[in-house]
């Protein structure tokens, strides 16, 4: 099978894009990553987005987004997993190189949140869980994220103040990145009298919904090598699902998707923990930066909140931090770069490859070779992860 | 027509018109925002506002107009019969077809001479008509015309503006700028179509975009509008002595002065919201009395509203030796935010109407 690598990348500010359309989102990300690998030849477009049909009423968004890039006709469909839906579109344009049948793939994260107001959001983000036995009975992604932590702590015998590092560390790396929508810092005496949004889910543990896109354009890794100075590779690609009913799960705190999925890519890529220069997760709230870190091996069950810790450290950085053991979430992850939901998992591959390339800025893990990027779809029933070298 | 200046915007009738009465209204009862933190949030967090007025059973913004027109009256000191307008801005209208306007012209002698309208134009309605009033008065129509801002505002329970939603508003008479407390120097108004916030007809409550209400409503709109028209007057912040910015919290204010250039020094007499909460078409007015109660002759005073639509209108404002003489023949508008009476929340249901018994 043809390997795989990533010859562009792309992607705009997160925030609130009040005046500016999906599709202009969607054009805004392409546009950079077609010049960043010089390229306009493109064969496939894999669009990422979880909530335009109900929150924009534009679903279809493979042919729109395929027209509005000025790549009219070519294959192009909507890759939906909720917030992973960035990363299963990259996983679909992998696929499609490693078959052989499409030469350049293009995956496109787009994500528009702010045409609608706060309820309205919160209905469509909690399409995310079962229907039929979760949201019907009121249940949201921060309810469900809330009974979590609440476990969590009880098993584990931790307090709330033991999660402040994962979004005091966020926070911090955001404020390096010109793109970030926070770019503040945080206090973390402030965290536990921050305001509630699900108990013990606060206004600190949850990362921003916010509009945003990223591309990420790849091809046969023989032939990248020809087109761009520093083509990185797609060593390993794994998609993995779980019980989408947080009830159904037999063992509640442990994401077997994350798990598989981590596993798999790692074993594809042949590297162990050690080779792991960074772990871009999905910290769309703190409670799962914690059992990211622990289903992908990074610490044993009911530790992974001590990587956050800073006294856990001889000079007192946690190991998550840009110098520590295992950075996460190096450019402010979802805490603080904002969770632009479908778009997500392919800011996460953007922000990897600007590390291995050398080109994160501020933001750079120094010598980065091997990066990992693990994206959730809502509390952990679609998990994707990639593992990118260079 | 040789001041009119098309590319700036900027509006100035031909003969200069000046305020010369004004008068405000605040409704005596208070309800904490703890109250409504204790009823909606377990007690828990914060509030955006320390309290905010309500109106008693037997008020509404045609007995609240009155008042403050009354004491407006009392400022200028003329014949209400030589009043050729009576406007009345608010998003509280007691009847959807019937006007608020005819009730209070009647009410402080105004008839039958007299044009009556209501305004309508969410929170700046009061200065839409205070716009109107000068063209009235700057093109020799009328001698006196009368614009009131007045609201008892509409706030869903539990929702965010339940904090905030509150009661009151003032009156401004204007007249010749020979004749004037305070001399318009001119004035200007910035609109778009931009739906932040709403309330559809037959609807109790309003509706509002969230965060849609910062940026690109209130934000946008409250500093286009005063750079351009300190643009088109020639004028910096460090011109003015007083700014005053419609309140629809106290954050909001604040942070837009701080935007402009604006000292907190500069705003804090206008700025009233903390005390008696967004008293919506009222806001900008009432606070443009607070000033013109502490005010010395010469002063400058920058006025802006908003209103969620959206737009603003700014105003460029000086006193005259008229105003110290004039100002004690009325309550000020600190004497009504001191006459103050705190109610529980239950109190609050009541006195609003929102217990629905059938």
């Amino acid at each position: 099978m043809t390997n795989v690598s990533i010859i562009g990348i792309g992607k705009t500010e997160v925030g609130e894009h009040w005046e500016t359309s999906i599709r202009h989102l969607a054009w805004y990300a392409i546009e950079a990553a077609l010049d960043n690998a010089a390229t306009t030849e493109i064969d496939a477009l894999y669009v990422g987005n979880m909530l335009a049909g109900g929150l924009g009423g534009q679903d279809h968004l493979g042919a729109l987004v395929a027209d509005f890039a000025g790549l009219r006709g070519i294959e192009a469909v909507t890759v939906e997993a909720a917030d992973a839906s960035g990363g299963a579109a990259l996983r679909q344009a992998v696929l499609a190189v490693r078959s052989g049948l499409v030469r350049t793939a293009l995956a496109v994260g787009v994500e528009k949140v702010t045409d609608e107001s706060g309820s309205a959001v919160l209905a469509e983000l909690s399409t995310g869980l079962d229907a039929d036995y979760e949201s019907v009975h009121g249940l949201t992604p921060a309810g469900a994220a809330a009974l979590l932590m609440r476990r969590y702590m009880h098993e584990y015998g931790v307090t709330l103040d033991d999660f402040a590092g994962f979004s005091v560390n966020a926070h911090r790396n955001a404020a390096d990145n010109p793109l970030a929508m926070f770019r503040n810092r945080l206090k973390a005496d402030r965290f536990a009298t921050a305001p509630l949004i699900a108990e013990p889910i606060s206004l600190f543990d949850m990362a921003p919904l916010a509009d945003g896109a990223a591309a990420v354009i790849v091809t046969a890794a023989d032939r990248a090598m020809d087109m761009v100075p520093q083509p990185v590779r797609v060593a390993g690609s794994a998609l993995a699902t779980d019980t989408i009913a947080l009830h159904d799960r037999r063992d509640p705190l442990w994401l077997s998707a994350a798990a598989h999925s981590a596993e798999a890519a790692m074993a594809a890529a042949g590297v162990t923990h050690a080779d792991i220069d960074l772990f871009e997760l999905h910290d769309a709230y703190t409670i799962l930066a914690a059992l990211s870190l622990e289903a992908a091996g990074f610490a044993d069950r009911g530790e992974g909140w001590r990587l956050a810790a800073e006294e856990m450290s001889p000079d007192g950085t946690p190991a998550i931090a840009r110098d520590g053991a295992i950075p996460i979430s190096t450019f402010g992850g979802l805490k603080a770069r904002g969770n632009p939901l479908g778009a997500t998992g392919l800011y996460q591959i953007v922000e990897v490859v600007q590390q291995l390339r050398g080109e994160a800025g501020d933001c750079q893990i120094p010598g980065a070779r091997t990066g990992m990027a693990q994206c959730l779809g809502v509390i952990g029933a679609t998990a994707v992860t990639h593992v990118l070298q260079i | 027509m040789s001041d009119y200046r098309a590319e700036s915007g900027l509006l100035q009738p031909h003969h200069k018109v000046g305020i010369i009465g004004y008068g405000s209204y605040v409704p005596r009862y208070r309800l904490p925002a703890s109250e409504i933190v204790r009823i909606w949030k377990g007690g828990q967090g914060g509030a955006p506002v320390k309290e905010k007025s309500v109106p008693g059973l037997d008020e509404d913004v045609v007995t609240m107009s009155m008042e403050a027109a009354r004491n407006a009256l009392a400022r200028a000191n003329i014949d209400p019969r030589e009043i050729r307008a009576v406007w009345v801005g608010s998003e509280s209208h007691p009847y959807a077809v019937k006007p608020t306007s005819t009730i209070v012209a009647e009410a402080i002698g105004a008839v039958p001479n007299t044009q009556a309208a209501d305004w309508e134009f969410a929170c700046k309605a009061g200065t839409e008509a205070m716009q109107a009033a000068i063209g009235f008065v700057g093109s020799g129509m009328a001698r006196y015309a009368l614009s009131i801002g007045m609201d008892t505002a509409q706030g869903r329970p539990g929702d965010a503006l339940e904090y905030t939603a509150a009661a009151g508003g003032a009156a401004i008479l204007l007249g010749r700028a020979e004749e004037a407390l305070a001399v318009i120097d001119g004035s200007y108004s910035f609109v778009t179509d931009t739906p932040d916030f709403w309330r559809r007809a037959h609807s109790e409550y309003p509706s509002h975009g969230d965060r849609f209400t910062g940026e690109p409503a209130y934000f946008k709109h409250v500093t286009a509008a005063a750079e351009s028209l300190m643009e088109a007057v020639g004028r910096t912040p460090a011109d003015y002595r007083w700014a005053v910015f419609h309140q629809p919290n106290v954050k909001f204010p604040r942070r837009v002065a701080g935007i402009l250039g604006f000292s907190q020094e500069q705003i804090e007499p206008g700025l009233l919201s903390g005390r008696i909460g967004n008293t919506y078409a009222g806001s900008a007015v009432i606070g443009l009395t607070a000033v013109l109660d502490v005010a010395e002759p010469g002063d400058r005073i920058l006025v802006v509203s908003y209103g969620s639509g959206a737009g603003s209108d700014a105003f460029d404002i000086v006193t005259t030796e008229r105003l110290p003489e004039a100002r004690d023949r009325a309550p000020k508008t600190e004497d009504y935010i001191a006459r103050r009476t705190e109610i529980d929340y239950a109190t609050y249901t009541r006195y609003r109407d929102k217990l629905k018994l059938s």
